[in-house]
């Protein structure tokens, strides 16, 4: 049995970071890892590595994604994994001068909507290789993917085909 | 809809001030404030009220859950009956209509609908990131991680479809600024030129820092009431006469390319090579505004509305709300503005209050301060409350309010009317 009257809290060196006192505003952190399942969009991930960008299409209506879903929303049947072309066009862009802070150090950068012969919806990635007075919407891209794998969207990214090299200068 | 339940009116509304950051107060006792003043303004008491819904959008920023009963006790409503409603930047057009739904079902006779957001715990990127989170996390937030790059490839691809210019935007952002300089719960009230617009620091393009809304902490409440208890406690309350909610899809991605829902001033022919919603409009808008339309037996926006306050969280977007609440048809927004439709003065003054590029957008609280704002516009006490009239509109008979989530993947759209 432990009943003690003295007993005493451990002093620690750890101390906390103090912005103001009136009124009182202190540093708080926090961080926490996640294990994060892609679940049935696993394939899509995986395919980046065998440099296949796969959306879906519908078994029943023939609705095709640019995306990974694995139930369409336009009939609500099954789709099926469906290999998108690795050449589109810029739909629309940006480029964004300030962001979120984990991508605030790779500021500036592009962001595209592609879109794909013969795909019903978008696909939304980073563009390089071109400075942002020369993007265009309807400007040839090309999907090219990472050596090494992030397991993120970002292992694919496009790039202006050589067709968009061509015609550059007219915008 | 099938069955309409009861009237439902507004009686008496709170806001605070927002701003950038106000540590010396944190989200209760900002609540309370606007709730004071909104129970004093109709000499009601805590014995009044039947039950609550909370509105804030983000556990992020505060890394603190179930911030809603953390409220409803420091206000002294527990027991009674209370919801958290969530859905983004719509959260408090959402919550309001929650609040409508615990009147007209008869479940309760008066409900508060209160809700708050504590932006500045957190510096403006890392709030940048949790907005971000709301966008898909496997697919969207990975890749842009930015709201205001999503909404500028949405403002470019309007540009493109329908030749729509970075000057009309930028008289979107003048016009709202301009308002708020009478408006004095506003953040940033401000005279502007296009030129002061496109100069300030490019953020996504083609959308400049003056062409986004800033992060704010703020709180707003509204007091709804069934038709007897709202006559009771107010000589002019505020009739809450439709609803409306629409939705799409989480990814920009996936939106559809068919053809527009169309209103009763609108013909298929109008549309005939136009692909929608694509990623240029906002068909949850569309939708939100068709369902409340029909409960208000509006047929000709323009001609029906006297002011709106809707969601300008970017000045495109607000350009391309014009079109989904069928002010004009689609691919007229920016000559709206640009013929001074929607001005102070103009055929159907938009965001008279300076809207959130102007007031502040604290997530939760937004929708909620236009249902303040406008219920005071139609009661004609804007006087009263701002501490001048220059933003009393000389006709006030009904209003509409119009709150949005994040590209378009929540909208409410509610029909207010006044009484007297």
């Amino acid at each position: 049995m432990t009943l003690n009257p003295n007993a005493k809290m451990e002093e620690t060196q750890a101390g906390t970071e103090v912005y103001s006192f009136e009124p009182l505003v202190v540093k708080s952190h926090y961080e926490i890892d996640y294990i994060h399942s892609y679940a049935q969009d696993s394939l899509f991930f995986t395919s980046l590595a065998k440099k296949k960008l796969m959306g879906s299409k519908c078994k029943k209506c023939g609705y095709v994604y640019g995306t990974p879903r694995a139930h369409c929303m336009m009939c609500g049947a099954e789709t099926e994994w469906h290999q998108l072309p690795n050449e589109g066009k810029v739909h629309s862009f940006t480029t964004c001068f300030f962001g979120s802070e984990e991508f605030l150090p790779e500021t500036p950068f592009h962001l595209v909507m592609v879109e794909f012969e013969g795909v019903n919806s978008l696909f939304m990635a980073r563009l390089i290789g071109a400075d942002a007075e020369d993007i265009y919407i309807g400007m040839p891209v090309r999907a090219k993917f990472r050596r090494n794998l992030k397991i993120s969207p970002t292992d694919v990214y496009f790039v202006p085909t050589e067709e968009a090299k061509g015609k550059g200068a007219k915008h | 809809m099938k069955h309409k339940g009861r009237d439902v009116y507004m009686v008496s509304g709170g806001v605070t001030k927002f701003a950038k950051a106000i540590p010396n107060m944190d989200f209760r006792m900002r609540v309370k404030k606007a709730f004071d003043y909104a129970l004093d303004d109709v000499h009601i008491g805590l014995n009044d009220i039947d039950g609550s819904v909370a509105s804030y959008f983000s556990d992020h920023f505060q890394r603190q859950l179930m911030s809603g009963i953390m409220v409803q006790d420091y206000l002294g409503l527990t027991p009674k009956p209370s919801k958290r409603v969530e859905g983004g930047g719509a959260t408090g057009g959402l919550a309001f209509q929650t609040g409508f739904e615990e009147i007209a079902s008869g479940r309760m006779d008066t409900c508060v609908v209160y809700g708050f957001e504590n932006m500045s715990h957190v510096n403006t990127w890392k709030g940048n990131e949790f907005i971000a989170l709301a966008s898909d996390t496997n697919f969207d937030y990975p890749v842009g991680g930015f709201y205001t790059g999503y909404y500028a490839m949405m403002a470019r691809r309007h540009m493109h479809e329908f030749g729509t210019t970075v000057e009309q935007l930028a008289k979107v952002s003048i016009k709202n600024h301009k308002n708020a300089l009478h408006n004095p719960y506003a953040q940033s009230p401000m005279n502007l030129t296009v030129d002061d617009v496109r100069n300030s620091p490019m953020v996504a393009s083609p959308l400049t820092r003056l062409d986004v809304c800033a992060m704010s902490d703020g709180a707003a409440v509204a007091v709804l009431a069934s038709e007897e208890k709202a006559f009771e406690m107010s000589d002019h309350p505020v009739l809450v006469k439709s609803i409306g909610t629409g939705t799409d899809t989480m990814r920009l991605a996936d939106r559809p390319f068919g053809k527009v829902p169309l209103l009763p001033n609108e013909r298929e022919s109008d549309y005939k090579n136009l692909q929608y919603p694509g990623i240029h409009s906002f068909r949850a808008g569309r939708s939100a505004a068709k369902e409340a339309y029909q409960g208000a037996g509006i047929s000709d926006p323009l001609e029906e509305l006297d002011a709106i306050e809707l969601h300008d969280a970017y000045t495109s977007s607000e350009i391309q709300t014009y079109e989904d609440l069928g002010l004009c048809k689609y691919g007229e927004g920016g000559r709206f503005i640009e013929e001074g439709k929607p001005q102070i003065n103009g055929k159907v003054p938009v965001n008279f209050s300076g809207g959130l590029l102007a007031c502040g957008h604290p997530v939760g609280a937004t929708g909620i301060m236009q249902a303040v704002f406008m219920f005071w516009q139609l009661q004609g006490t804007i006087k009263k409350h701002f501490g001048n009239d220059k933003l009393q509109l000389s006709r006030h008979k009904r209003g509409l309010i119009h709150s949005h989530a994040g590209t378009g993947t929540y909208v409410t759209v509610s029909i207010m009317e006044a009484v007297k």
